[in-house]
């Protein structure tokens, strides 16, 4: 392995600890900050490391902030990673279709794929949740519904290079359905650059969550780091840790995510050609 | 008809795009094996011979234009809906392509490709399936199949990837084997190794085997009866042994003489005859080879010599068996 190589890996571990870390913070919340986060606890505004009722200080309304860090965190990293996963689902189903039986189903596909990449993914996903109305499910659908064709096009492309193999052939003369043959026989083969894809499309719902959040388009009961910091706008002169915390809270999660990727993607990128 | 595979008359037409005309790459070919025959086609590059296999597999893009007929095992496939000849194919018809790594999944391990195989066509899974996959893998001569099952492709050598290509090929327990230069991916010492294997199988299992190849003491080695083929055409059909050492097409007879002899280590200065030139498209008027042959005389470049008998078997050439002046 390479130094460049070795130095990702070290990296994709430092992004896994963290994002383990946070996973455990945010299954643990109930315990860390009993109680309703979203609830008035003590005095407004109160600084940091003041009273040690609040660690982090209280926002405008008299709010824990420790306790809306920790509960956001586990809507960003379920609302990040499921719609992720839903949007890498819907992807690599089209692309498959698209690229293994080509022609029409691939013409449609692609043009289809063309029209949802034509759309800002921001503006599509504010225009889906501002329709359907701000709940988590769906905040996810918006995210995935405006994301997957990244995935699509890459997937596509790598099953039309592999769809010419002889081992596709063979299937096909042993008489495997053709719809066998293109989830069981090719697609395996085009899913490693899609594990490189995963990091970036897992930081990019996340950011999309927060940023409807914080336009005030997130679930209305949950805390979430983006409704956080814009709570934390309007006192950004008097308070600029309610803006801070959680925007920096959101910055290391995608940052984790992005290194795991990065580290799972360089771990597997040597055993292409092998 | 008694033949496990019979071709009669096929001939495969590319469209050409735009201003180039269509593209005849196999003319009019008809062959017949028996179960336990091993018969060779061999010609030079573009001789047509790996297409005729892939328009036998089926396996030839959606664009060509297949005609003639077909029978598997006296079924005609030509007469049958698609799905069904696709079906009658699958069980009836193996095949080992050239590159064993090409035609082994790199994802999936020697034993998962196999059971694949194995419950499309005997509906065996899980265990069942593993067993047969190792029974099959033990038959192509495989040591520790049971670890070998779980080796991904990269683990394996060449000639034991081409040994799991073949045991993939044989799980339908099919009656005919079509086998495209199955060899010459591998080492000169495995190739012998797997010429072995399949010359066992075809006893064996009463397989008949097409065997194509453009290597003349391969064919002569391994194979009952050769059929050579030039620019889309059989040119001469006859038992291995005798084609050999008395062709009777000039093209034949420029093949034996290309092919190295084992004397010529000792007369090094020897030129190698080669054949100048080199092969023209299929379908023009008169015979194609008119343009290479040391005896074409004016009848051979206005009229193509239909395939006849002569001797032991069958060849197209007006001046058949006659030596060069």
């Amino acid at each position: 392995m390479t130094r460049f190589a070795r130095g990702w890996a070290t990296g994709g571990r430092i992004g896994g600890a963290i994002l383990l870390a946070l996973a455990a913070v945010a299954v643990a919340a109930p315990w860390i900050a009993p109680g309703d986060p979203l609830a008035i606890a003590g005095r407004p505004l109160l600084p940091p490391f003041t009273d040690d009722r609040f660690p982090l200080g209280t926002d405008q309304l008299g709010r824990d902030v420790l306790a809306g860090l920790v509960h956001g965190a586990g809507a960003s990293l379920i609302v990040g990673l499921a719609a992720a996963a839903a949007a890498i689902g819907i992807g690599i189903l089209v692309g498959t279709v698209a690229g293994f039986f080509g022609g029409v189903a691939d013409e449609a596909l692609m043009r289809l794929t063309e029209a949802f990449q034509t759309v800002p993914t921001f503006l599509l996903a504010l225009a889906m949740v501002s329709v359907l109305g701000a709940s988590a499910d769906h905040v996810v659908l918006a995210i995935a519904v405006s994301s997957w064709p990244a995935t699509a096009r890459l997937v596509r492309a790598e099953i039309l290079s592999l769809k010419r193999r002889d081992y596709v052939d063979a299937a096909r003369l042993a008489g495997m359905p053709p719809l066998a043959i293109a989830f069981r026989e090719v697609l395996p083969g085009a899913l490693q650059p899609v594990v490189a894809l995963i990091g970036v499309t897992v930081g990019a719902a996340i950011l999309v969550e927060s940023s409807l959040a914080f336009l005030g388009l997130g679930d209305p009961n949950q805390v979430t780091w983006g409704g956080m910091v814009a709570n934390g706008r309007a006192a950004l002169r008097s308070a600029p840790q309610l803006v801070a915390l959680p925007g920096a809270a959101v910055a290391l999660t995608v940052l984790a995510v992005s290194l795991l990727g990065d580290g799972i993607a360089a771990r597997l990128a040597p055993r292409r050609d092998r | 008809m008694d033949a496990a595979l019979a071709v009669e008359d096929l001939a495969v037409r590319f469209p050409g795009a735009g201003c180039t005309g269509d593209v005849l790459a196999v003319d009019g070919i008809s062959l017949a094996v028996a179960r336990g025959e091993i018969q060779a086609l061999i010609g030079e590059s573009g001789s047509g011979k790996s297409v005729t296999l892939l328009a036998l597999a089926g396996l030839l893009p959606p664009t060509a234009r297949i005609s003639g007929r077909i029978w598997l095992e006296g079924r005609p496939l030509h007469d049958l809906p698609a799905r069904a000849r696709a079906a009658l194919r699958g069980r009836g018809i193996g095949m080992v392509f050239q590159d064993p790594a090409g035609s082994l999944n790199p994802v999936l391990t020697a034993g998962s490709q196999l059971d694949e195989v194995v419950t499309v066509h005997q509906g065996l899974r899980g265990r069942a399936a593993r067993r047969e996959s190792e029974a099959l893998l033990a038959r192509v001569g495989i040591g520790d199949p049971a670890r070998r099952a779980r080796a991904f492709p990269h683990q394996l050598s060449g000639g034991m990837k081409q040994r799991v290509a073949i045991a993939m090929a044989l799980a339908a327990r099919p009656a005919v084997l079509l086998a495209d230069e199955p060899t010459t991916a591998l080492d000169a010492t495995v190739q012998a190794q797997i010429f072995d294997l399949l010359v066992g199988l075809v006893e064996e299992e009463r397989l008949a085997l097409l065997l194509v190849t453009h290597d003349l003491s391969v064919a002569a080695a391994v194979a009952d009866r050769i059929a050579v083929l030039y620019a889309g055409r059989i040119v001469e059909q006859r038992p291995a042994a005798s084609l050999v050492v008395t062709p009777a097409h000039p093209y034949t007879r420029a093949l034996t003489q290309a092919a190295l002899p084992f004397r010529a280590a000792a007369n090094r200065d020897r030129r190698l005859p080669g054949l100048p030139g080199s092969t023209p498209a299929a379908g023009g008027s008169g015979c194609a080879f008119a343009t290479r042959c040391p005896l074409a005389v004016a009848r051979c470049r206005s009229e193509a010599p239909p395939l006849e008998g002569h001797a032991d078997g069958t060849v197209a050439c007006w001046r058949a068996g006659e030596s060069a002046p």
